[in-house]
């Protein structure tokens, strides 16, 4: 396989983003779940939620600097690797990055330090106020970056003059069509992520007989924050899907597999597609459920790939990913509500917290798997209409791509390693010092 | 006065603060990162407390730098970090493992702490070289050559020796006791090494770009311009004097000049800074771009301006509250 510098600059790009947005995806929700901890401490003088909250932001230290340095590396690759995105749309990308940075970026890092190690210099209140502003700016980075990849997708409020974006209208821009479902997903994403990290790793000190207060209390928390937004999420994502129907057909029926215009389309649980031959090997489906879905009429007619023909993105991939997003999602909800009918009857089963366990990461897979539906899904525009990936992508040679590809990669198994191991070995090292009273647990920790 | 022309120098500016208050600000927390190993194992964690709660702050100056770059001047950030794509790489790769590093070191199990440590000042010391080499390579206007290179390479090694003294210079003012004593030893030997790559990259740099060459020796501009040298041999003279009487006085007991260091160290950037502004200004791609070439829309720069007139305040605000809150000695630092 021969690779070309456009091939090697998506890859680069969709490593570094790939794994830049498992961090965030964390810190979004671990803010407002500390703020819960702070706010039930606050309210209930429960030490046990404050013991929980000290656990947990050690969690969200970690997660929020894996974050912030390969942001970093996200600045510098806009324009290293699509020199085209920002001469072609910079007037609209340009400020919405700006204000991210202005807006967001300060308010979390700033105040962070605070939150962190600030405890006994500032009073309970600004403390508390700290933790705000961190969970604040966490989420309005998201409405910013939502805000330009939903353009991306759809755009509006533009008016092209020789070949640049000018605004004609910021609303219009920022809240264009698939905006609002896209950040309502991400930050349901978000949550759910967290919900089941929460849940998960406090299953694991469940299960190694770790069960004081502060434990039940994440443990609870996670349990009943997942059951909640899960039903959430699937209803949001119903709703996304049908504003992708609506505005980017092509993306929807790679997603589920749609070679020729139909009525009464089958749900595809599982299928090759096939780009030579434009259809599915291997299929298999439940009839007219697809078009039920997403049109909600049993015989609505899904538009085929047939029509977008050299404009729709590579089928497989989208399809695919689509379908693990689900089916990490139908898990969830199984292993949400049944650990939430356990926990109001009592203990929860062995087997489930080893279930919830092996869970802990498992908003991950579902998010990248959601991300690669609507990137991928995309192509081969870089902005729907406007602009083709292949035309924004830089000149500098393969070879550099390549290698500094190789250092980012190994870069990153190394991190990810150590950050899931880490994570446990916290779980783990919290668990021993639970005879201690909890001021000499904090004292020895050090950052 | 007509946008297109106003519009871009207040971008540059703005750009040229934001990447100043990065090489102040991370230039000290890399510096005492580049420091780390010469301290012992309880002393690492002290050194490290001093700079904990700032760093994301402090870099977060790089992204609304490179920020402001790509969003006001994206033909120029095209070619810049095309150019310095490697060292940039290099750069991003430091960083990385640098600010992991903070966190990783007191989380993970202790037999990996050394790695950790290790990971912590490597990626420092890497960071500040890869962005003296990208400092380098921007002055000759990416000319080709051993003598370019050679040039880039002093520079890089020239603004690791300033960052460790703006380490040394940080931990002179945020420590006390026996850590102080050899911060102030850090400090000597730091300050010869700035010294001599200050001189050598401005003897080097007229020689290295004619076109900037053109700009300094010209009367009366060189007249004009004879504060920003001698103020910076000013400073280093005062360093050079103060720090062996400071060092006494620290073993005696009495520290009450420990922000002398680290104030005259910014005020050497500052000088020094400014005298590269003035060597490259209006050129934003030097001998190839101006500012005005390479500038987005006016459209697109007026939307960023509000927002920066409102926030960078707000920002400036809230750092300033942040440094009051750590005001003073680093103790060990505690969540708690």
């Amino acid at each position: 396989m021969e690779f070309d510098p456009v091939t090697l600059a998506r890859i680069q790009f969709g490593a570094n983003i790939s794994f830049h947005i498992l961090f965030p995806t964390i810190s979004i929700a671990m803010g407002w779940v500390l703020l819960f901890f702070k706010w039930r401490f606050n309210a209930t003088r429960d030490e046990a939620w404050m013991e929980a909250y000290g656990f947990w932001v050690k969690v969200f230290a970690l997660t929020f600097a894996v974050g912030v340095v390969s942001g970093i590396t996200m600045s510098f690759q806009f324009g290293t690797n699509w020199p085209g995105y920002m001469r072609t749309v910079g007037n609209i990308a340009g400020p919405l990055l700006a204000y991210e940075v202005l807006t967001a970026f300060f308010l979390e890092a700033t105040f962070l330090g605070i939150m962190l190690f600030g405890r006994s210099r500032v009073s309970n209140r600004v403390h508390t106020l700290a933790t705000f502003l961190v969970a604040f700016g966490t989420t309005v980075s998201a409405f910013w970056i939502i805000a330009l990849n939903s353009w991306m997708q759809t755009p509006t409020g533009f008016s092209m003059v020789n070949g640049q974006a000018h605004v004609t209208n910021w609303l219009e821009v920022i809240f264009n069509p698939s905006m609002p479902y896209r950040l309502t997903h991400m930050l349901l994403a978000s949550g759910l992520t967290v919900a089941f990290l929460v849940a998960g790793l406090s299953a694991y000190r469940w299960g190694r007989g770790d069960r004081v207060r502060a434990v039940r209390h994440s443990l609870t928390t996670g349990v009943y924050l997942a059951a909640l937004l899960i039903p959430l999420q699937i209803l949001a994502g119903d709703a996304h899907g049908l504003n992708t129907f609506h505005h980017q057909p092509a993306k929807l029926a790679a997603m589920e597999g749609v070679w020729h215009t139909e009525r009464g389309a089958p749900l595809l649980l599982f299928a090759l597609p096939d780009e030579a031959s434009q259809s599915n090997r291997y299929q298999i489906g439940i009839p007219k459920l697809a078009s039920l879905i997403i049109t909600h009429q049993q015989d609505g007619e899904i538009r085929g790939l047939g029509e977008f023909a050299g404009k729709h993105p590579p089928v497989g991939k989208v399809f695919w990913s689509f379908r693990v997003m689900v089916a990490v999602g139908v898990l969830m909800l199984a292993t949400a509500w049944l650990a939430v009918w356990q926990l109001r009857r009592g203990e929860p089963a062995g087997w489930t917290t080893r279930l919830l366990t092996a869970m802990t990461f498992s908003g991950w897979l579902a998010t990248l798997a959601g991300w690669y539906v609507t990137e991928i899904g995309r192509q081969p525009w870089l902005v729907t209409g406007v602009l083709s990936t292949a035309d924004a992508a830089s000149t500098v040679p393969g070879g550099m791509i390549l290698s500094t590809l190789l250092m980012y990669l190994a870069l990153y198994l190394v991190l990810l390693t150590s950050y899931v191991s880490v994570v446990f070995y916290l779980a783990r090292k919290a668990g021993k010092h639970d005879d201690l009273p909890l001021s000499a647990n904090l004292a020895g920790e050090q950052a | 006065m007509n946008a297109e022309l106003w519009l871009p120098v207040v971008f540059a500016g703005l750009m040229a603060i934001s990447l100043l208050a990065y090489v102040i600000l991370d230039g000290y927390d890399l510096g005492v990162g580049i420091l780390l190993p010469l301290g012992s194992e309880a002393e690492r964690d002290t050194m490290i407390a001093s700079i904990g709660p700032f760093w994301d702050a402090n870099e977060t100056w790089l992204v609304l730098g490179v920020g402001l770059l790509l969003v006001a001047f994206p033909l120029a950030h095209g070619i810049i970090l095309g150019e310095l794509y490697l060292p940039v790489a290099l750069m991003l790769l430091g960083l990385i493992l640098r600010g992991v590093a903070f966190d990783f070191r007191v989380k993970a199990r202790d037999p990996h702490r050394p790695w950790w440590n290790a990971a912590f000042a490597a990626g420092s010391l890497l960071a500040a070289l890869s962005q003296g080499v990208m400092l380098g390579r921007y002055l000759t206007g990416f000319a080709p050559g051993a003598a370019a290179w050679g040039f880039a390479l002093l520079a890089g090694a020239g603004l690791a020796a300033a960052y460790a003294l703006l380490g040394a210079g940080w931990l002179i003012m945020k420590t006390r006791g026996a850590l102080q004593a050899r911060a102030i030893g850090w400090a000597r030997r730091a300050l010869y090494g700035t010294g001599l790559a200050v001189l050598a990259v401005s003897i080097a740099t007229p020689l290295a770009s004619a076109h900037i060459a053109a700009k300094w020796f010209v009367l009366p501009d060189f007249l004009l311009l004879l504060p920003l040298p001698l103020g910076s041999l000013a400073l280093f003279a005062l360093l050079a004097l103060s720090l062996p009487r400071l060092a006494r006085r620290q073993a005696a007991g009495n520290d009450s000049l420990c922000w002398l260091p680290f104030a005259a160290t910014v005020g050497i950037v500052l000088l020094s800074f400014w005298g590269l502004a003035y060597s490259v200004f209006p050129d934003i791609v030097i001998g190839r771009l101006t500012i005005w070439q390479a500038a987005s829309s006016p459209e697109a720069l007026r939307v960023i301006l509000w927002g920066a007139a409102v926030v960078l305040p707000t920002i400036v605000g809230y750092t300033v509250y942040a440094y009051r809150v750590f005001w003073g000695k680093a103790e060990g630092l505690s969540y708690s």
